[in-house]
């Protein structure tokens, strides 16, 4: 029996960890989608109530406002994000001065939290404080750049600063990728008197492929998420007008007190995230299949 | 290629510059705020020179601010994070270590799935498991505590340490196991004998990658603590909303917000070339 005790015990610590960590994702994801099922108020209740709280989520104006941002936004900032990181990379690939120096600069905006990023640039935007204020003070007397107290612009705000931390990223992965071709199809490309751009559009682009999906899809399931830039900035506002899907999820939890509710508009963010991300696993499924194949 | 630019060299340049400009503007804008006082920025902008250096600034944000009725500036949020993303750090690291050993090198029935999970958990919001955290935690007697962030980092952070570790370990030849095996070397004494000496590069990205992503962390810190266990983050807003009297003080906040993004800024400088690394490794894959 002691024997026992000893073989299981280093079993334990090996495993114990491990499990946990499985069980909490699998576990929690069931008990979140099972309490949008339910007539969670305040506490929880484990009854059984259908569809109830999606009805009253999907009916909300908050999500559809939500979610009409969401789409602004991740279309502005993961193309915005996915653009200037591939210029960067490309540029950066012409052999330059002060490579290094340049790249520390991109990136060091991925070592700030969002919290501090919608913070400095809240302050920036601020018309009374910031951007707009100090141009006019340089004698432009009616220069404009208030689009965060603005309703149909604010949004974009948003998508600056997020475009602002992403894009140091976006450029390493690209320049990664663009260092990884063969050089010996730079040389072939050169003999052949291909410039620059063509060899860029003609041969990079194509050979690269793989990682400029990886980034599309990484700021994109990234762009869902988003959470902390929007409370930092706008706390969603002015009024509702910056909202997005996660904000929304956060207000009807522990603003509302909404449990059932909150839950259902988590389920529906985690369904977002499916949207993007099992169209990629299985092109990266595909993928590994047909290299495999071809490998023999 | 660099011949055939030539012409549009300076062009080139202009982009890069412009856009390091860009990048570095609210950094440069915040530190400069920082030695300015709230009357200066107040007068002109929150973008300008320092008419002199106002250190106060620094020594009212470290300890003497008021963050929601608590006047000791943001030194004890500060210790809340580094009592938070120290001991978390170290623990989903370690275990994350553990975790990728055991599925890379001890196959087993099911390992595919476990590892599937692994992934999902890198990808699930946060969203999804604030209920259930906070049920769990209330359970435990844990409700407010730095312990109760200290847990939930540890077991949510494993899925990124566990992913990172075992994409690294994957690529140790199958060989050297071998060898310990006949050997006669054990689980523990494999890794401890043959995976942990050639563990470093791994470590250091994976304790880089904990490190920031705690310390950065907001969502669990807003929800699971309030008024003196909040990390800094949470503080952090607390300031930005403070009801604004007649005069906001920039000055202070800017410093406040510098003190708060510093640690991850250091280890950003200092392990740049890890920080890459970690990124990378994360994401081609």
């Amino acid at each position: 029996m002691r024997r026992r005790l000893a073989d299981f015990l280093p079993l334990l610590v090996i495993w114990l960890p491990l499990l946990i960590n499985v069980a909490h994702v699998v576990g929690f994801t069931a008990w979140t989608t099972w309490l949008s099922f339910t007539s969670s108020d305040l506490l929880p209740e484990y009854d059984w109530a259908g569809l109830r709280s999606y009805n009253a989520v999907l009916r909300s104006e908050n999500t559809v406002v939500a979610y009409i941002n969401l789409v602004l936004y991740g279309v502005g900032f993961v193309g915005l994000t996915t653009l200037a990181g591939f210029v960067l990379a490309v540029l950066i690939d012409q052999r330059i001065r002060a490579e290094n120096l340049l790249r520390t600069i991109y990136l060091y905006p991925l070592a700030v939290s969002f919290v501090v990023t919608g913070t400095a640039w809240s302050w920036l935007f601020n018309p009374a404080q910031g951007i707009q204020k100090f141009v006019r003070s340089l004698g432009w007397a009616d220069f404009r750049f208030d689009w965060i107290i603005d309703r149909d612009l604010a949004i974009w705000t948003i998508v600056i600063a997020a475009v602002w931390h992403g894009t140091g990223f976006a450029m390493a992965l690209f320049l990664a990728g663009l260092r990884s071709i063969d050089p010996d199809l730079h040389k072939a490309a050169q003999i052949d008197g291909a410039g620059p751009a063509r060899y860029y559009l003609r041969i990079a682009a194509p050979t690269i492929w793989p990682v400029a999906i990886s980034v599309l899809v990484i700021l994109l399931q990234f762009a869902i998420k988003t959470f902390d830039l929007v409370r930092a900035m706008t706390g969603g506002g002015p009024g509702i007008a910056t909202t997005l899907p996660a904000v929304v999820v956060y207000d009807f939890m522990f603003q509302r007190a909404q449990l059932g509710r909150g839950s259902a508009a988590a389920v529906l963010l985690l369904l977002s995230l499916v949207a993007v991300l099992l169209p990629y696993y299985l092109y990266a499924h595909w993928r590994a299949r047909r290299e495999r194949a071809a490998h023999g | 290629m660099g011949e055939a630019l030539r012409p549009g060299r300076w062009l080139l340049y202009a982009v890069l510059i412009g856009f390091a400009g860009f990048t570095l503007l609210p950094l440069v804008v915040v530190l400069l705020n920082s030695f300015r006082t709230a009357v200066e920025i107040t007068r002109t902008s929150v973008i300008g020179w320092p008419a002199g250096l106002a250190w106060q600034n620094w020594t009212t944000a470290w300890s003497g601010y008021c963050i929601a009725q608590r006047c000791e500036g943001i030194q004890p949020y500060m210790v809340n994070s580094f009592l938070l993303v120290i001991p978390a750090t170290i623990l989903s690291t370690a275990l994350g270590a553990i975790a990728g050993y055991s599925i890379s090198l001890w196959r087993f029935r099911g390992d595919n799935i476990v590892f599937a999970i692994v992934v999902m958990g890198v990808f699930l919001p946060e969203q999804m498991k604030l209920i259930p955290w906070a049920l769990v935690l209330r359970d435990l007697g844990l409700s407010n505590t730095i312990s109760a962030l200290v847990l939930i980092h540890t077991v949510q952070g494993m899925s990124f340490t566990t992913l990172f570790c075992r994409n690294y370990y994957i690529g140790i030849p199958p060989d050297l196991l071998k060898a310990a095996k006949v050997d006669g070397a054990g689980y523990f004494r494999t890794f401890w004998r043959i995976i942990l000496p050639i563990s470093p590069p791994i470590i250091i990205v994976t304790v880089i990658w904990q490190f920031t992503g705690i310390w950065n962390e907001f969502l669990y810190g807003v929800t699971f603590t309030t008024g003196a266990q909040q990390p800094v983050t949470a503080a952090l807003i607390a300031i930005a909303t403070t009801p604004a009297t007649d005069l906001v003080e920039y000055g202070i906040q800017s410093a406040a917000v510098i003190l708060a993004a510093l640690p991850t800024l250091l280890v950003y400088f200092l392990g740049g070339r890890y920080f890459l690394r970690g990124l990378t490794a994360g994401a081609i894959k």
